[in-house]
């Protein structure tokens, strides 16, 4: 009798993603807390800045202020679980290629951002935003948040591969994720502006999804090669 | 017996005293061969320091990059050392190059600080990253698994690096003066000069200071070692959690 194949990268990512969604569904911590903290931050910036409305650069910095650090959050109990669990360890046992556990958690992490976004964003737009954007302008506007969501799944799945194994986590996931994260900000940040503005023709700047492109690339090839490194016992 | 002087500590004294003579020989072109620069005066000499630092500092933080590539790929904990060390270096250098750049922000422009400073900005974002090193290190108990996950750090931190001038760069419209252009530079060639031994000095200070702590860490093992051997496994003090990839007396 023939011993079964081991199974494929692809098959073990998707088996590997469904149990992170079953977990989330069953018992929703994550994407909750991400939800509530990023409502309570608008509450705590219309309060620090005293605003009743933002527009423009300032309505761009603070929605990408919250969903950065909401997408901390998320960052920091990405690998808790399989940790605390042993869940690592049963990865490892199985005859699957390591790859497989980054697609997996990036793609975890990247629902849990669009999710998020689903809830925030509109939150945003009913509690503080001043204008009221157009059709074309929030597709605009989704088209800067897919790009920054693949940039910040990449790089906080690495970051959290990597802060999990250490003593210090929920430090070092802020201090090491935080300046990582910088670029998709500041392109993610300048992108919007103009399409939250309460004037203007709510044009998005070619340069700005370039850059965020290109992050996402670097990151994601990055993380491809390195990731082996950060699961081997 | 090899000792680690024979190891590391050769040609130390060459280099030191290399190092000194041109830092000082490019010094002393900055402050008495280089014209006065006609717009700001005496105050632009800190460029002689402040440029090389710059330089220099990011030259170390992609050498630490490429050793900890070896790393990887090796499993061989002398590059280990190597990435530690010229990040640690670099990080120093990294400071240095912020507080002089402050000064010279402040002579030029009036103020400590100025945001729409692109490649000052860029730097503080990196020293902020390249500042984390430390404590990641610190707080990962297993020597094998501290430098294998600063190793990843190294990589992705050198690879960050250039993305984040690009971002910085684009958001910002350029008040910085360039110094190295794709057109060859700005400089005028009694600058040049002066300019480029700095330069030069300033990587030497780096290479030696870099030789410097190899030979402290090898010396310090090799010391450990020797004591063992002396007075058994209790002689030589345990030594506690560290940031420092562990040596082994070879």
């Amino acid at each position: 009798m023939s011993a079964p194949s081991p199974p494929s990268t692809s098959a073990a990512a998707r088996a590997v993603l469904a149990k992170e969604l079953r977990l989330e569904r069953r018992a929703p911590q994550t994407l909750v807390a991400m939800a509530l903290f990023s409502a309570m931050t608008y509450v705590v910036f219309h309060f620090a800045l005293r605003r009743d409305t933002v527009e423009g650069d300032l309505a761009s910095g603070v929605l990408w202020v919250t969903l950065t650090l909401a997408a901390l959050l998320g960052i920091g109990r990405l690998f808790v679980a399989d940790r605390d669990e042993g869940g690592l360890e049963g990865f490892l046992l199985a005859p699957v290629d390591r790859t497989a556990l980054l697609f997996a958690k990036a793609g975890a992490l990247l629902t849990f951002l669009v999710a998020l976004e689903l809830v925030a964003v509109p939150l945003f737009a009913v509690l503080l935003l001043g204008p009221t954007p157009g059709p074309g302008t929030w597709l605009r506007l989704l088209a800067v948040l897919l790009l920054a969501d693949v940039g910040v799944a990449v790089v906080g799945t690495l970051v959290a591969a990597i802060a999990v194994q250490t003593r210090a986590r929920d430090l070092i996931t802020s201090i090491l994720a935080l300046p990582l994260l910088l670029p998709v900000v500041i392109a993610a940040a300048r992108a919007s502006a103009p399409l939250l503005a309460l004037h203007g023709d709510h044009a998005l700047t070619g340069r700005w999804p370039a850059v965020l492109g290109l992050y996402d690339l670097v990151f994601g090839l990055l993380a491809y090669a390195l990731f082996d490194f950060l699961v081997e016992d | 017996m090899p000792t680690s002087r024979k190891l590391y500590g050769t040609r130390l004294r060459v280099l030191s005293i290399l190092t000194a003579v041109v830092l000082t020989g490019g010094f002393a072109l900055a402050a008495f061969y280089a014209p006065i620069e006609a717009d700001q005066g005496f105050s632009q000499k800190i460029f002689y320091l402040h440029v090389p630092l710059a330089i220099v500092s990011l030259c170390g933080f992609i050498f630490g990059g490429i050793c900890a590539i070896q790393y990887l790929r090796t499993n061989d904990p002398r590059h280990d050392l190597r990435a530690y060390t010229a990040i640690h270096q670099s990080l120093i250098f990294c400071a240095a190059a912020l507080v002089t750049g402050s000064i010279w922000a402040k002579a030029a422009w009036g103020q400590w600080w100025v945001w729409d400073e692109p490649t000052l900005v860029s730097f503080l974002i990196v020293f902020l990253l390249y500042a984390t090193y430390q404590p990641l290190r610190f707080s990962i108990e297993d020597p094998e698994k501290q430098s294998r996950y600063a190793a990843v750090f190294a990589i992705v931190a050198g690879a960050f690096v250039p993305l984040n001038f690009l971002a910085v760069r684009l958001a910002n419209p350029l008040i910085h003066p360039r110094v190295l252009n794709s057109s060859g530079g700005s400089l005028p060639g009694d600058m040049k000069v002066a300019f480029y031994t700095c330069v030069v000095g300033m990587a030497l200070l780096f290479v030696t200071l870099w030789k410097y702590e190899m030979t402290a860490k090898h010396n310090r093992a090799q010391l450990r070692s020797l004591k063992r051997k002396l007075g058994g496994p209790d002689a030589a003090a345990i030594r506690g959690r560290s940031a420092a990839p562990r040596v082994s007396a070879s």
